[in-house]
């Protein structure tokens, strides 16, 4: 543990900070340090792009999977999978009858042929795709958002930079609670938006519309909000909890940026094939 | 000592007219300004002037002098006006950082960008929340608050940065008349305890009947009427400015109406 950071666990201590305010997170991966499983998604999806892609992607993916089944957020990756899922059955589509160059035909469908080529070529594509969207949200899953803005800020990133990461994270759940709101007030007020696809798409601008434009001038009245407390006072912030950061996590820490430097040397290097 | 405000004019960046005309307007330390007007007659902006956030966050133009204990407000960074004049704007819901995961965090986020000792911090969170009558909420999350409990962490939030005066605008709008009295006796304690000056745009005029010791009355960016509370509230012209009397004063008039002798006793049995 660095000195400054036993500094300020002992500073909160001392100060009686509410257990809830310190709360520590517990459970396998969800205890372990925001910035070590950041350096660790680092090096899974660095590893899933740049190592060849029948031994990445799926090394990957088994890493992301079995720590997800351990920590219990398997459900949760398999939500975001399925969310995943257009853009990687599209991929795969797309690569499997149109991927240019492509000369040997699996089978002829009419006009269409998919091939062989097509088909490795979007599995390999799709493959990284899901390990790089995995191990980003596997981070997502078994981080809280404070935990992570709290350790972003204890490493000395920006006070402004930790604020957009939490307004980003925090802007999608306000989003689509707002959105709600907003459909049940058209409906309130007789739009239809259940039935057929046409019907619906025509209720897309009338939800989009107040959504979007009731943010953007929201922004001047959050702006001045935050100004009003001191958000951009000069020095450090105060920090009322610090997630853990002990031996173990230091370790896996640099063993992970090692890694990933060591992936990309190679690639540099041409030796990954 | 007292925010000043003299032959003030203001305009938002790109309006063509000015929305505020002419406004004088002094507010000492543990004194209570109440200020009235219909819609758009400036009363926000009043706040974000005499805040001094406009212009130097919003932008306009500013003509005439605002000063903050007899500094001019236009030389002093944003984070030097919040700690010497904390600013609550009507919508509970932009007031909120969203980035914290309880109220206590929430309310301790000001003097945490202060960076004041924790000890501090924790001591200021409790005070403010103790101030207003919310310690309970203390562990709850933001983001899950009723509209009232959202206002009355927003007033909590800007009382942790202990600023010398309080500029809120509506800030009971949202409230049950449980809440508003409770925030309203807030205010008077803290305007009494800490020597904070509170400027406070309502529209509830009882309560400002009961705790403010000026009333300003707005028409059309200009001050239409001001004097104390009192008697100011109770000006016939009041209905005409837009602005609907305190009950009592209603009701005396109806009395009086109806031919039925308004005696001491009556009024004081009212109140």
């Amino acid at each position: 543990m660095s000195a400054t950071h036993a500094a300020t666990e002992s500073a909160i201590a001392a100060a009686q900070v509410p257990d809830y305010v310190v709360r520590r997170p517990s459970g396998f991966y969800r205890s372990t340090n925001p910035g070590t499983k950041l350096a660790i998604a680092a090096l899974e999806v660095v590893a899933a792009f740049l190592l060849p892609g029948w031994i990445g992607p799926p090394v990957v993916l088994a890493a992301v999977l079995a720590t997800a089944a351990v920590a219990r957020r398997l459900r949760g990756l398999a939500a975001f999978g399925l969310a995943a899922s257009p853009i990687v059955g599209s991929i795969l589509l797309i690569n499997l009858f149109l991927l240019p160059g492509a000369t040997d035909p699996i089978t002829r469908l009419g006009p269409l042929a998919p091939t062989w080529s097509g088909l490795w070529f979007g599995l390999q594509t799709t493959a990284r795709l899901l390990a790089f969207s995995s191990a980003i949200a596997l981070v997502y899953l078994t981080t809280a958002v404070d935990d992570l803005l709290a350790d972003l800020s204890r490493r000395g990133l920006g006070r402004r930079a930790v604020f957009v990461v939490g307004a980003a994270v925090q802007m999608v759940p306000l989003t689509i609670e707002r959105a709600g709101e907003i459909l049940d007030a058209q409906r309130a007020r007789g739009m239809d938006t259940e039935g057929r696809f046409w019907r619906r798409a025509r209720g897309v601008l009338p939800l989009a519309a107040p959504v979007v434009f009731g943010a953007l001038t929201e922004v001047e009245e959050r702006t001045m909000a935050l100004e009003a407390r001191a958000f951009s006072a000069p020095g450090r912030k105060t920090l009322l909890r610090t997630p853990a950061d002990g031996r173990a996590d230091r370790v896996l820490r640099w063993v992970a940026l090692l890694a990933l430097a060591v992936v990309v040397g190679l690639r540099i290097a041409g030796r990954l094939g | 000592m007292a925010i000043e405000l003299s032959a003030v004019r203001y305009r938002y960046a790109g309006a063509s007219v000015f929305a505020l005309q002419s406004i004088d307007l002094r507010l000492e330390p543990g004194r209570v300004l109440g200020m009235v007007g219909a819609n758009e007659t400036g009363k926000s902006t009043v706040c974000l002037v005499a805040s001094g956030f406009a212009p130097r966050v919003v932008g306009g133009q500013l003509e005439g002098s605002v000063r903050i204990d007899g500094v001019e407000t236009a030389v002093l960074r944003p984070h030097e006006l919040a700690q010497r004049c904390g600013l609550l704007l009507q919508n509970a819901a932009t007031q909120l950082s969203n980035t914290t995961a309880t109220v206590f965090e929430e309310v301790g986020f000001g003097p945490c960008n202060l960076g004041l000792p924790v000890a501090e911090v924790v001591e200021r969170a409790w005070w403010a929340l103790g101030a207003v009558g919310i310690e309970k909420l203390a562990p709850r999350d933001p983001a899950r608050l009723s509209g009232g409990e959202g206002q009355l962490v927003a007033l909590a939030s800007v009382l942790a940065l202990r600023p010398r005066y309080l500029i809120l605008d509506e800030p009971m709008s949202e409230l049950d008349p449980a809440g508003t009295r409770l925030v309203a006796d807030a205010l008077v304690r803290v305007a009494a305890e800490t020597g904070a000056g509170v400027l406070l745009v309502e529209h509830k005029t009882d309560v400002l009947e009961r705790i403010a010791d000026e009333v300003m009355v707005l028409e059309r960016g200009a001050v239409a009427l001001a004097g104390a509370a009192a008697p100011t509230l109770a000006d016939p012209r009041m209905v005409e400015l837009g602005v609907e009397p305190p009950a009592r004063v209603r009701l005396e008039r109806g009395v009086r109406a109806s031919g039925v002798r308004w005696s001491d006793r009556l009024a004081e049995a009212v109140r």
